[in-house]
């Protein structure tokens, strides 16, 4: 049996995320200048609410800070203090922390306490010009030790009217109790005979004794609400009333206090209206005071409705789901199955048969579809980490950057979306560090001061397409150009357009800043962004305009459960080879392949060597080598951007396959990723191309450099 | 019979606490993620006790508390505040409202169930 408790602890983190999200949004909303009166409430909440579970688990470094913060922003909301745009600055930074606490909390590990104590002082400062200083904070800090048991006398006669309002006057000594010790006599000699007692009256007074570090404004609070209806009288006891020693037990902040019934004051407004109805039924005006009275309601009503449009959601379990999308992962592949056979069986398109069977494939579709949406998610989660980033980066380089997002509420598969976080962030790094040019350059190039970036979302031909664009000055071919050089990457007198050397960036080590910033990371460049692309079967590409920025294009399947390949055949076996890593298919000519030494072939290819993997062969479904002017050539990009080209029979058509785990069902094996059934009921494997392509780099390594050096002095001559 | 308790919360920790600890002493809970929702549980359930949070989104305990005093049927059922709100004027505002009793978060579970057993009484 899990532990509740544990599990009230993962609801709590995942809340403070959601909160923190929120948090942040409106804060940004403020910055914007955007907020609406309800975005202060809705920020107010969101820490709030974050103290408020934090002290159910005794978070108390997360429950202070919370408390700070929340204090500054109820003075916002109280419109007691400014949310002038250096007061919102800090409550961006209040919101860092806060999520650092959180995490902090969550995962184990500590935040830097002078970035802390620097919010807070930034706090004390703002608040300090609208208040003096100390008012309420005061008892906070106060240093319990120093506080001097008092010894109170307090004497509390209750009148009737305490009684009648179904005030309990055991329960507010109770409540003294919970102060320090207490000492409790009662007094009851103003009790009549029993004959001449009115039930309803009052008679008893208690003494009590109390001895405790409270102020007389502590006791007087608990009889906050009965004060009208009592006689209370609190003085300093001269004599010590209790023995030396004594211990007075705690009770861990916990504060109860009883509030008298309100009956009067509700009788009252009952009498009004009825009131009013009876004016009403008597003239067809209503009176001015129902009106208002109406319209009150009115306006209640207006707002819940306008609240009730929000959809109702529901929390499940992931692994459901994804049981769930499995089984409508079977279920597609049987409905495919079928159609063929029924197709196999010769049966009339027109019958009604074959018509029941197209409209199962819709409907197959459709469920499909639906339950994909139920694991898709707006990118919103993603973008929102975005504008911290923009800051701390933003600071670092000294450049001025506005951060635009569009497209937040496009939704896709949540495992995409925790994947894509790493790749995005990497590359609004770069936007800004390399991208931008520095304040300066920018206002002698006539630009604006302040760069911008922009990170959009859009959904295109069932994929999602993530846009990182900047304003800045472009991709510097020129120097991309001699970079690659340098690095050996192109030869010098390659031929390459501007969309060739563009994509030089994203080869493996390419960095052109001239010096490795901490920002943009050492030696992580943009092949290491579309590494991480491409493993989700995504691609990536650039376009620069010089002078006018970059925008950086990747494109996503929307889910990792369904996969678009191309379907081909090796030696009779059918194979899935994923799309996205297919870079062009072409029919080798015999002059254009090298053979190296042992097994290996390259294969000429515009300048450059790529190296041949024959599928059949490197699968171990054939002895034999294929013959390469007899077969069909994928050009394949791995991991890195390395390339290869494969080697198959024949090219079957493009079709959406359903991802079955090899492990899961069988074991893993050596260049196969997955494995998928296809309309006939049969299985078919599909290629890791990573793994295929990476093989075939580590052996032909060594020649492509030969070949390459050979090259260079063949064409020389 | 076991009392029933509904509780009003945004956040689903705390109602999980709530619940949580309720339940432990016996209680049946019924829940509710915010004023508005809250109404809409009253429409069908009739709690001995109410516990509810201050700050919601949609509607505030404040107006969750005065709609209850509001409504004939439930206008005697007790309601507690439970909430980090140390703030006098906001603890008025509630008292204001009609609410039985103020605790202040975070609760000592035994105690929020005394409480609750007192004002139900």
């Amino acid at each position: 049996m899990e532990d509740p408790l544990a599990a009230i602890r993962v609801t709590f983190f995942q809340e403070c995320e959601e909160q923190l999200s929120e948090l942040e949004s409106g804060l940004i909303a403020m910055e914007n200048g955007t907020a609406e009166s309800e975005t202060v409430n809705a920020v107010f909440r969101a820490v709030h609410s974050m103290k408020g579970g934090a002290g159910i688990f005794a978070l108390d470094e997360l429950v202070r800070f919370a408390h700070v913060f929340e204090t500054a922003l109820d003075k916002v909301r109280s419109g007691s203090l400014e949310a002038t745009p250096p007061v919102v600055a800090i409550f961006l930074r209040a919101a860092d922390i806060l999520a650092d606490l959180v995490r902090a909390a969550r995962d184990g590990g500590a935040v830097d306490q002078a970035r802390v104590a620097d919010v807070v002082k930034a706090f004390d400062e703002i608040e300090g010009q609208k208040e003096i200083p100390g008012s309420h904070e005061e008892e906070m800090v106060a240093d319990p030790s120093e506080a001097q048991d008092n010894v109170w006398e307090v004497t509390f006669t209750p009148y009737p009217a305490l009684y009648a309002k179904a005030n309990e006057a055991a329960l507010l000594l109770r409540e003294l109790n919970r102060l320090g010790e207490t000492e409790i006599k009662l007094d009851t000699s103003l009790l009549p005979e029993l004959l001449e007692l009115d039930p309803e009256g009052a008679y008893l007074t208690w003494l009590i004794t109390l001895k405790s570090d409270c102020e007389e404004s502590d006791i007087r609070e608990l009889f906050e609400f009965v004060e009208d209806d009592c006689r209370l009288e609190i003085g300093r006891s001269e004599t010590e009333g209790f023995a030396p020693g004594t211990v007075i037990t705690g009770d861990n902040g916990f504060k109860f206090e009883f509030f008298p019934p309100m009956e009067e004051e509700i009788e009252e407004e009952t009498e009004v209206k009825v009131v009013e109805k009876k004016k009403e039924e008597a003239a067809p005006k209503p009176v001015e005071q129902a009106l208002v009275h109406a319209s009150a309601v009115q306006a209640m009503v207006t707002k819940a409705e306008t609240a009730n449009s929000v959809a109702p959601t529901i929390r499940v379990d992931l692994d459901r789901v994804d049981r769930m999308i499995d089984l409508v992962g079977e279920l597609v592949i049987n409905e495919a199955m079928l159609s063929q056979r029924v197709l196999e069986a010769g049966i009339n398109r027109a019958s009604g048969v074959a018509m029941a069977l197209e409209e199962l494939e819709h409907l197959t579709r459709e469920i499909q579809d639906s339950v994909m949406a139920i694991r898709a998610q707006p990118v919103r989660s993603v973008f929102q980490r975005m504008p911290r980033l923009v800051r701390e980066v933003a600071a670092m380089t000294g450049k001025q950057v506005r951060l635009v997002t569009e497209g937040e509420a496009t939704e896709v598969d949540k495992t995409v979306i925790e994947r894509i976080a790493d790749p995005l962030t990497h590359m609004i790094r770069n936007a800004i560090d390399h991208g931008l040019e520095s304040t300066e350059s920018r206002i002698a190039a006539g630009k604006p001061a302040e760069g911008t970036v922009r990170l959009t979302a859009v959904h295109r031909s069932g994929r999602i397409v993530l846009e990182v664009a900047d304003d800045g000055g472009g991709i510097n071919r020129s120097r991309v150009r001699q970079k690659a050089v340098e690095n050996g990457l192109i030869l010098p007198d390659a031929q390459l357009s501007d969309e060739e050397i563009d994509n030089l960036i994203f080869l493996p080590g390419f960095s052109t800043a001239a010096k490795v910033s901490d920002i943009s990371g050492r030696g992580v460049g943009m092949d290491v962004v579309r590494q991480s692309i491409q493993a989700l079967g995504g691609r990536i590409s650039i376009s620069s305009r010089p002078g006018y920025g970059s925008t950086f294009t990747l494109s996503l399947p929307l889910t990792l459960a369904v996969l678009d390949g191309m379907v081909v055949s090796a030696h009779n076996h059918t194979l899935i080879i994923p799309l996205g890593a297919i870079m062009e298919t072409l029919k080798p000519r015999a002059e254009d392949v090298f053979p190296l030494d042992g097994d290996l072939n390259m294969l000429a290819l515009r300048g450059g060597y790529v190296p041949v993997v024959d599928v059949a062969h490197c699968l171990g479904y054939s002895v034999q080598h294929a013959e390469p002017e007899q077969s069909v050539a994928l050009l394949v990009e791995g991991e890195g951007g390395a390339r290869a080209v494969l080697l198959v029979d024949a090219i079957h058509g493009q079709r959406q396959v359903v991802i079955k785990s090899l492990e899961a069902n069988y074991r893993a094996v050596p260049g196969i990723a997955a494995a998928t059934v296809m309309g006939d009921g049969r299985v078919a494997l599909i290629v890791d191309v990573d793994a295929v392509v990476q093989n075939a780099g580590a052996e032909s390594n060594a020649h492509t450099a030969e070949l390459n050096n050979l090259e260079i002095s063949g064409g020389a001559a | 019979m076991s009392m029933t308790i509904l509780t009003v919360d945004d956040s689903r920790a705390m109602r999980d606490m709530l619940r949580h600890s309720l339940v432990a002493a016996g209680f049946r809970v019924i829940q509710a993620e915010d004023g508005l929702h809250g109404l809409e549980v009253l429409a069908a359930e009739a709690p001995d006790v109410i516990v509810t949070d201050i700050n919601m989104p949609r509607m505030d305990g404040f107006g969750f508390i005065q709609a209850v005093r509001q409504d004939e049927a439930r206008r005697a059922t007790p309601v507690l505040v439970l909430t980090t709100e140390v703030d006098v004027e906001k603890k008025n505002r509630a008292r204001e409202a009609g609410a039985t009793g103020w605790i202040v978060k975070p609760f000592d579970p035994v105690k929020l169930v005394d409480a609750i057993r007192r004002v139900a009484a």
